[in-house]
């Protein structure tokens, strides 16, 4: 008895160093974030120092774009996610409630679409993009954010209406419901749980995407993950801005992932694991 | 279910042709815009894409363009870059999916335990997953591998070593550490979860039977996990087949060639050399890797959506 509650101390105590170990990264851009640029840029670390929010103001400040940068990743993000979510509701209420004999084939082929590299696609985009006057504008990366979280969308909702009882349903139809009507005061309110969670998470993927935005933009649409990947090549001389900006980026997305952990793992493995 | 409804008011037999007809083609036009939206975005360029593989297309020389026959093919194939970039590719896929796994196992089975602070301590170890791969690419690169003001070289000085060029001289090991570091979280995440669904009543039954801990492990805990590990396998392959964000930030495929994967390779042949027909080509390679993996996973979910059906 006496050795198992030893193991299990030891085991927590280690559980939490490989935690901090984890995390430590993230740690030291957020400490990173309260220095000042000389504080930021030392050969001996500093660990301990007296926080400022100095550079915050200079990411933040009129001239850094960062609120163009930002704008563009809110607008980006929560359009493609609306629209995913338009598109994917009927798609999935009909799958799940009224399915034929081609349901199954229709559901796995959206899944597979995932599948699809980016690169797979990047260059007919591109050149039909740079013809129409899509590159480097929001409208062009949002559909393009909602072509990549679509097919977990659909997944997502399909699997949520899947845990609504169908008698549910049935007894709506039998009142003389129309589909429609079933649909938005019947299956909506009941799943709006689920439809909320599944639009957290193409809101995190859509916030987080680096390719399509640095390839399919420059300036006008471009959004954080450009703005900040443009530090790549500051060597050392804005290493506190950087991080200030960075740790703005990533802090909200941090928060909406710890409390969407488990629809997070349910969505991107497409309801294998629960 | 819908059945129902109809014999209901089934007393007039046309009526319900008609009202079937309609009901098919309400559904149809519930489906048609999710479908028609992922024909043009996905499968649309997929055809163009394959198009522009067989033909010579070069958006700085046009007047060289026209049918290309196999040669962007012949080309792509005799371009050591080429090769180079798929060799690293199937390294960054093989490596990072065996440290993610394995480290991930390890780490779910110390969370699954129940200690002091659990919850907290589950949050800070997943939370790399959620930041963005630029960040990634940053934090690493200036803050952690940098040979002067990195933190790991001040820890090599401490220690007396010499401090390391991690980029310069480890290139290949530097990206693979970072998407590590990025997707040891999410194998975390799956795998707990997989274990949280553990059979608790099957595990009292082994230990009642004396079973030892490695026993429990070899015979009830793995062949629980084997579904979710290898949904983890397939999706981390997918997912790491397509890196980009952690090699544009850092190394930008270099030095030289090193970690020049096959994402970056169709990236730079797009838009540094601008050739559509080589760049496309690359691309059927890519999809071609990709679909290895992504039809086993396929077939996976076809399979458990029958299992959830006949549920």
């Amino acid at each position: 008895m006496n050795s198992s509650r030893f193991t299990n101390g030891v085991m927590g105590v280690l559980a939490w160093i490989v935690a901090l170990l984890i995390f430590f990264p993230i740690l030291w851009l957020l400490l990173t974030a309260f220095k000042t640029e000389q504080q930021a840029f030392t050969v001996v670390p500093n660990f301990f120092f007296s926080p400022t929010l100095e550079s915050f103001k200079t990411a933040l400040a009129q001239g850094s774009g960062y609120w163009h940068y930002a704008w563009n990743s809110v607008l980006t993000a929560v359009a493609s996610t609306v629209i995913g979510l338009a598109l994917a509701v009927p798609a999935a209420y009909a799958m799940a409630f009224y399915p034929n004999k081609r349901t199954d084939f229709l559901l796995v082929w959206m899944v597979s679409t995932k599948f699809i590299p980016a690169v797979g696609v990047l260059i007919p985009i591109y050149l039909v993009y740079s013809a129409v006057g899509l590159l480097d504008n929001a409208l062009g990366l949002t559909l393009l954010f909602t072509a990549m979280n679509l097919p977990i969308i659909v997944w997502m909702v399909y699997s949520y209406f899947r845990d609504i009882p169908k008698d549910i349903v049935e007894a709506a139809d039998i009142d003389g419901a129309s589909i429609m009507q079933t649909l938005f005061k019947v299956v909506l309110p009941l799943a709006l749980p689920g439809l909320a969670s599944t639009g957290l998470l193409a809101l995190i993927l859509a916030w987080n995407e680096s390719f399509w935005s640095i390839t399919m933009t420059d300036h006008s649409a471009a959004t954080l993950a450009v703005y900040i990947a443009s530090f790549k090549s500051a060597e050392g001389l804005f290493w506190a801005k950087m991080s200030a900006a960075s740790v703005l980026a990533i802090a909200p997305i941090i928060v909406l992932g710890w409390f969407t952990q488990r629809q997070m793992v349910r969505g991107l493995t497409f309801g294998a694991v629960k | 279910m819908k059945a129902i409804s109809r014999t209901s008011s089934a007393t007039a037999p046309s009526a319900e042709v008609t009202g079937a007809r309609s009901f098919a083609r309400t559904t149809r036009l519930l489906m048609a815009p999710a479908v028609i939206f992922l024909l043009i975005w996905m499968l649309v360029p997929l055809a163009m894409t394959i198009y522009y593989s067989f033909q010579q297309y070069n958006l700085v020389m046009p007047m060289y363009n026209g049918f290309a026959g196999l040669n962007n093919f012949a080309i792509l194939l005799s371009d050591p870059t080429f090769w180079k970039s798929l060799a690293n590719t199937l390294i960054i896929v093989g490596a990072s999916l065996v440290i993610t796994v394995s480290l991930g196992l390890m780490l779910a089975l110390l969370f699954n335990r129940t200690f002091v602070g659990r919850g907290v301590a589950r949050t800070l170890a997943v939370a790399p997953f959620f930041v963005m791969p630029v960040v990634t690419g940053l934090i690493w690169k200036n803050m952690l591998f940098h040979p002067v003001y990195g933190l790991f070289a001040w820890v090599a000085r401490q220690l007396g070593l010499e401090p390391v060029d991690w980029l310069a001289h480890y290139p290949m090991l530097s990206v693979i550490i970072m998407i590590t570091w990025e997707w040891t979280p999410f194998a975390l995440l799956v795998l707990l979860t997989g274990l949280q669904s553990l059979p608790e009543d099957q595990i009292e039954a082994a230990r009642l039977d004396g079973a030892s801990a490695w026993q429990e492990f070899r015979h009830i805990v793995i062949p629980h996990l084997g579904q979710v590990l290898y949904v983890v396998v397939m999706l981390e392959s997918i997912f790491f087949l397509t890196s980009f964000a952690e090699i544009y930030t850092t190394t930008s495929g270099g030095p030289g060639t090193a970690t020049t994967n096959l994402p970056y390779y169709i990236f730079q042949t797009v838009f540094q050399q601008t050739d559509i027909g080589i760049a496309s080509a690359a691309a059927i390679g890519a999809v071609i890797l990709a679909n290895i993996f992504a039809i086993m996973l396929i077939r996976f979910i076809a399979g458990n959506l029958n299992a959830g059906a006949a549920r």
